[in-house]
């Protein structure tokens, strides 16, 4: 596998100062990597620790304090070799024993890690046990022969093994600054971390600097000298801020995408996101027509999704017929009778499929409440979507939105008809997001059970070819429509023309600093 | 005057400890929690997760353990959704920044407010009376949310003179927009509270006796007329202050300043009780604080007050 690193093109010139500063939402969970749970605090984490393996501008994995691995032939014990440069920025030698204390200490109930669960995901050995209580850390199906070797047993064969340790839960922790700090081992006065970067400053809610690490094995390639993450938590004021220039990144507020790529087409972008949007039919308690399958499909017809990505979100989102997006690793869309018609032709598909399952004209009236929790776009994509229903079907729907906390409640309780969804995918495969329509998943919120999907997500897990299976799910799901596919994220940022070298084709939106350059103006 | 200090000072005590119950229950009456997530934790990461935050208890048992870290410990927690950081941690780094910009905010109200009202008293239905009137009227119809965009388009996007948020370590130029937004709507009403008293004073019959003497005006004014013109405004302004603190929860989200109203907001949203509780608790002595303090210095002022509470 190639290393990766800022790649400045011959010719460009560097700008003097080497900086970048970008602005985030809120502050972040925590700086810790088996504790940290958000995508703002994990991209601060990617900058100052390093896992076993890091991501490309295309999301391909390269290597990170792992050179190499080989999998056993059945797929259960996986081996990798660490580099013999990789160093703490205190001096100390990044050892397997590091990723071991790391990875047994993401499972240990004592330190309670939300994130405990992504290493039961992961299926390594005795992990969900230990979570459990039933079994101490030690136990976990990790081990270090020597200080370059890591062992991974896992309790079921998962072809996209790999692709799980670029998440942040799996980066090595320094043990010796653990014990000795505690939890105030994130204080940038305590932290030692094998990043790129090492911690400089944080003060919370306002900024986090960060600054090279001298003692980073690839720190020759490394170009920003300093990193700044702003805590600015209005989305207008980020935009007003990055027009002023003092920050070089910021997400673009609900609507403003099509005015801002027409004012600075060089620096407006509309980014794919692994992440879908969708609305839950509740099929367990829910109103007895969704029961119908012919009320399902009637009412994902009828909703024209061109309209809702194009004229009322306008931020490069994509019409969505397949739960898992287009953009995920190694999957092709399969074909769905839905995709392939008009809208026309689904307009009068999905009338009809109502009045056979006796509502609309001439039968009875349609009518249920829809969910969505407190946000300007999901209220103006249910509002579009009911007033399609309502125009094309007859069809009566009482919006009701709910704070975000509420919502999940009320949701995860089924105490709703339909409600919205979206899913960010946790590695790039399609089965983070397949897994959500199996029987017995936490965040199957519409209560779908379909034994063919199971047993397909089953084989799928240990085939080496799980397309094949992938698409019967995809087909199975467009056909029994327990959830509506509406469409496929994006992410609209404002970056200036002066930072190069951003990932813009990982769909992970995974980003390293030290792959980042500042060209003079 | 000491007793009624102390006496005032006791009262704190089992009101803090009633405020405590009601919000500690209060909270958790609210549908979500502080592990609710998209995401639903499997039970045996919430149940871990649930003990490593002492949740796996009873209610009251939980709320005895609260209190006893209180009294014994000074100890209010570990933060919810900070997890690297404690709630004295939180509110240690917080509260001397929105302190601060809460103070010079203070100063810019009486600074600003004070003059403007008494050069509006004593050219009563003249220019500068309809001049102040005008501005006290433009204030108060721009709330912060209005004024402090505008700050910024004018102070950061158009003329480049102040930076559009942040803190930087409290450097002035960084104060200066909090501030203002802050203040302006009670510089207005703290400029109307005083010309309303400065008239009413210098209408007086002590005033006419002191003119009638042939004392200079501006004698008058300053040394006679002022301190008891001041009486309301001083009454005003102790609750003023306190709202600036509780009430900057706009002000610190938008300029992003690391005040403890972006805490606030935040511990809402996540339902990070402890956060919360913390933080009610820090309003609560602010306005037992402040409240006393205005009471005393009312005191001070006012000789028939003092006489009062002897």
């Amino acid at each position: 596998m190639p290393a990766f690193a800022a790649d400045v093109p011959a010719g460009v010139t560097l700008a003097e100062e080497q900086s970048f500063t970008y602005r985030t939402l809120d502050e972040f969970s925590s700086l810790d990597p088996q504790v940290v749970e958000d995508v703002d605090g994990s991209n601060i984490v990617r900058d100052l620790f390093e896992g076993l393996y890091n991501q490309d501008a295309d999301g391909n994995l390269v290597p990170g304090v792992a050179l190499s691995h080989e999998a056993s032939a059945d797929n259960l014990t996986y081996t990798f070799t660490l580099r013999d440069n990789a160093v703490w920025s205190d001096g100390t030698p990044v050892t397997a024993g590091d990723f071991v204390y790391a990875w047994q200490r993401a499972v240990d109930p004592e330190l309670a890690s939300p994130y405990a669960w992504y290493m039961e995901l992961m299926s390594i050995e005795n992990g969900a046990a230990i979570v459990a209580g039933e079994m101490e850390p030690s136990a976990l199906g990790v081990s270090a022969p020597d200080d370059k070797t890591l062992v991974v047993n896992l309790s079921k064969p998962l072809p996209y093994f790999t692709k799980m340790v670029t998440h942040a839960t799996t980066f090595p922790a320094p043990k010796w600054v653990i014990e000795e700090h505690g939890a105030q081992w994130t204080r940038p006065e305590n932290m030692v971390s094998n990043g790129a970067y090492v911690l400089e400053e944080h003060v919370p809610k306002e900024r986090s600097v960060r600054v090279r690490n001298e003692n980073y094995w690839d720190n020759e390639s490394t170009v920003l000298e300093t990193v700044t993450t702003l805590v600015i938590g209005d989305d207008a004021q980020g935009l007003t801020r990055w027009r002023a220039g003092e920050v070089d990144m910021t997400d673009i507020p609900a609507g403003q995408y099509p005015a801002l790529a027409e004012e600075f087409p060089d620096e407006a972008f509309a980014l794919p996101r692994l992440c879908n949007y969708y609305f839950n039919f509740n099929l367990a308690s829910g109103p007895e027509a969704f029961q119908d399958v012919r009320v399902r499909q009637a009412l994902a017809m009828a909703i024209d999704r061109e309209v809702i990505v194009d004229r009322v979100l306008q931020g490069g989102q994509f019409p969505a017929f397949t739960f898992t997006p287009a953009a995920t690793a190694d999957f092709e869309v399969p074909g769905v009778e839905m995709a392939s018609m008009t809208q026309a032709e689904r307009d009068a598909k999905a009338k009809e499929l109502l009045a056979e399952a006796g509502y609309g004209e001439g039968g009875e009236t349609l009518s249920f409440n829809y969910l969505y929790n407190t946000n300007e776009a999901h209220q103006q994509v249910a509002i579009v979507a009911t007033q399609m229903w309502k125009q094309k079907l007859g069809v009566d729907v009482t919006l009701e939105n709910q704070e975000w906390k509420v919502f999940l409640e009320t949701r995860s309780a089924q105490n709703y008809d339909m409600a919205r969804g979206a899913w960010c995918g946790d590695y790039n495969e399609a089965s983070t997001f397949l897994d959500l329509l199996t029987t017995d998943s936490g965040y199957n919120d519409a209560k779908f059970s379909n034994a063919r999907v199971d047993e397909l997500m089953t084989e799928a897990k240990s085939s080496n070819d799980p397309q094949p299976l992938y698409t019967e799910v995809e087909q199975i799901v467009a056909a029994e429509m327990p959830v509506i596919p509406i469409y496929h994220y994006s992410t609209n940022v404002m970056l200036s023309d002066a930072i190069q070298g951003w990932p813009m084709n990982n769909v992970e939106q995974n980003w390293y600093s030290k792959d980042l350059y500042r060209v003079a103006d | 005057m000491l007793n009624y200090t102390l006496r005032r000072l006791l009262m704190v005590l089992p009101t803090l400890l009633i405020l405590v119950i009601f919000a500690f229950y209060l909270m958790r009456l609210a549908p979500g929690g502080p592990f609710t997530s998209e995401r639903p934790l499997p039970p045996a990461v919430m149940a871990n997760v649930l003990e490593r935050y002492g949740m796996d208890e009873p209610l009251h048992v939980q709320l005895w353990t609260y209190v006893r870290n209180i009294v014994c410990c000074f100890d209010f927690g570990p933060s919810f959704s900070q997890k690297d950081r404690t709630v004295n941690d939180v509110i240690a780094q917080g509260f001397p920044v929105t302190l601060t910009y809460g103070f010079w905010s203070a100063v810019f109200v009486l600074v600003l407010g004070i003059p403007l009202g008494i050069i509006a008293a004593l050219r009563h239905n003249g220019f500068w009376d309809y001049t102040m009137t005008g501005l006290a009227i433009f204030s108060q119809i721009f709330p912060n949310f209005v004024l402090a965009p505008l700050l910024v388009l004018l102070f950061t996007l158009s003329w480049g003179l102040l930076p559009g948020g942040g803190w930087n370590g409290g450097q002035w130029q960084y104060i200066i927009m909090p501030a203002v937004a802050l203040g302006t709507s009670y510089m207005a009403s703290v400029a109307r509270l005083t010309r309303g008293s400065m008239l009413e004073v210098l209408n007086s019959p002590f005033i006419r006796t002191a003119r009638a003497k042939g004392l200079p005006e501006h004698r008058i004014i300053l040394r006679h007329a002022l301190k008891p013109a001041l009486l309301p405004t001083l009454t005003y302004m102790g609750p003023v202050f306190v709202y600036m603190i509780t009430g900057s929860v706009f002000v610190d989200v938008f300029f992003s300043t690391g005040g403890i109203g972006q805490d606030f907001i935040n511990g809402a949203y996540s339902r990070d009780y402890a956060v919360l509780l913390g933080l009610a608790i820090l309003y609560a002595v602010l306005t037992f604080a402040l409240t006393l303090m205005v009471d005393l210095l009312y005191a001070w002022i006012d000789p028939k007050v003092r006489a009062g509470l002897s």
